[in-house]
């Protein structure tokens, strides 16, 4: 099934011009660019993306240490071509894709999302990708799958990040199936129009804007439909302080600290903090996924 | 000790202003760089976490000046308070960044050091070292007499608090705040008369003259 098809990145398909205007686009398309469906917790129109600089110069990517500066640093050693991700589990077409077969026919969309950090920061991100729920549909989902595992590239030589035990490596994430399938998750190829810069999680990633960005993985080489709910590193590394939904909510602190209110990146030295909305400003789109759940138990 | 003499003449000429200069400048420098877009894009965090690391090194270098008398006979007691009294002034700028540009609020401020033990440690360790700096002159020297020494010895514990804060705010187990308690630990054994005793008695009996003042 490895028919190769030419590699495209988003920016082939728009030119970039186009993306720098941005408030022009979002003027003209309103929440039209979301299929409607964000726009209803969160009004696209009124979130103004962080530059492209700030998004790529502070990340959480442990692989390449544990700074925020590590990952522009030292994420260039990542080779994210050739790039092929497993699908294994409770599907109908299971095998290793090649990434370029994997994106093919997908639907290209630009999705402006809030991106909530588990240690309060948030950043606006332009992310472009596609939904999650097609993917999953490309490959046939099973009757008895549940849950879907993630899992990040570990290639020790070149993440030095992975020389340090602080996770047990490889990075594992997961959502339950209903979650995935939500037509806000998306598998994101590039931000800003241009392809996923190897800090942002080059080639592909998840993003999942209503949970914390830990949830988000990046780099992704495999996928696994389950039946069980599956392990996931900052709940392997400590159950009391993450869990497995980790959906944003200012009501339940972090044991070590609060998570009412976060900090925007790229306000200066003198921003102060906003509030932290429920599911990160998506509750309207995403709390019926949790109906009759004690989000304070299951957080 | 052929090296130590060498050393501790040149150390001799270098004025203790000089320290307290060097010492100050970073925490300018770092202020305006955060303000100027130098720290990156989260200068708040940045600024917190540089001042908080810088007071902790001050306080590890300051554990350092009696071991090393002791030891190697390298002598930088001139120094020892200017290092103390900057590493109090960046723990105090540490604090104020936190308190002044990252929560701003008072009631943020004391739920977080009731109910989070991380910062409940950061401020007790605070707290130990506010004695420490208000009697770091001459005058109380000679006030508090034997009872300074004593009084001062209130830093282990301050810095012991400060690389447990360093540890348990990181996310998971990271090399980095281990390798600063583990260096804090090995510095304040080494102030334990069973571990201290043999080791000075395989560095020679010459050693005892060189014992200093202070603890």
């Amino acid at each position: 099934m490895a028919i190769k098809t030419p590699k495209l990145s988003w920016a082939d398909v728009t030119p970039e011009s186009v993306f720098v205007n941005r408030r022009q686009i979002l003027a003209g398309m309103g929440a039209l660019s979301l299929g409607g469906i964000a726009g209803r917790g969160v009004a696209q129109g009124d979130l103004e993306p962080n530059s492209y600089e700030d998004i790529t110069s502070y990340n959480n990517f442990y692989e390449f240490g544990t700074g925020k500066e590590d990952p522009a640093r030292y994420a260039s050693a990542m080779t994210t071509d050739p790039w092929s991700i497993e699908i294994d589990g409770l599907v109908d077409a299971p095998g290793t894709y090649d990434f370029a077969e994997l994106v093919t026919g997908m639907t290209m969309e630009e999705r402006i999302y809030r991106f909530r950090c588990v240690e309060a920061w948030s950043m606006v991100i332009p992310w472009n990708g596609f939904e999650l729920a097609q993917l999953l549909d490309k490959v046939g989902v099973q009757s008895g799958a549940k849950y879907v595992a993630f899992e990040t590239l570990y290639r020790p030589e070149e993440m030095r990040g992975t020389r340090s035990p602080v996770i047990d490596w490889p990075y594992r994430e997961g959502l339950r199936l209903d979650e995935a399938m939500h037509p806000l998750t998306i598998m994101a190829t590039g931000l800003y129009g241009k392809p996923m810069p190897n800090q942002n999680g080059a080639p592909i990633r998840l993003v999942v804007p209503w949970k914390y960005g830990f949830k988000s993985i990046k780099s992704i080489v495999k996928i696994s439909l389950v039946a069980e709910e599956p392990k996931t590193s900052w709940n392997m590394i400590a159950p009391n302080e993450y869990g497995f939904y980790s959906n944003v909510n200012p009501a339940v602190d972090h044991p070590r600290w609060s998570q009412a209110t976060e900090r925007m990146v790229g306000g200066g030295l003198f921003a102060s903090r906003q509030d932290t909305l429920m599911f990160n400003g998506y509750e309207e789109d995403v709390a019926a996924l949790y109906d009759g759940m004690d989000l304070q138990k299951s957080f | 000790m052929g090296l130590a003499d060498p050393i501790n003449k040149t150390v001799r000429r270098v004025p203790v202003w000089s320290v307290y200069l060097m010492g100050a400048v970073p925490m300018g420098w770092l202020f305006y760089q955060g303000a100027t877009g130098g720290l990156g894009p989260e200068p708040i965090k940045a600024l917190e976490h540089r001042y908080g690391l810088i007071a902790l090194q001050l306080l590890v270098a300051g554990l350092c000046i009696t071991p090393l008398i002791r030891f190697v006979r390298i002598n930088l007691m001139r120094f020892r308070r200017a290092i103390g009294v900057l590493a109090f002034s960046y723990v105090a700028a540490h604090l104020l960044v936190w308190l002044v540009l990252d929560l701003r609020s008072i009631a943020l401020i004391w739920s977080d050091i009731v109910k989070r033990p991380y910062i409940t440690i950061g401020m007790v360790g605070f707290l130990c070292l506010q004695p420490l700096a208000m009697t770091s002159n001459n005058w109380s020297v000679r006030r508090l007499g034997p009872l300074w020494r004593k009084l001062h010895k209130l830093t282990y514990l301050a810095v012991l608090l400060g690389a447990v804060h360093f540890v348990m705010l990181v996310k998971g187990w990271q090399w980095e705040p281990l390798l600063y308690l583990g260096a804090i630990v090995c510095l304040l054994a080494l102030r334990i008369p069973a571990i201290q005793g043999p080791l000075l008695q395989v560095r020679g009996g010459a050693m005892k003259s060189a014992h200093p003042r202070g603890g």
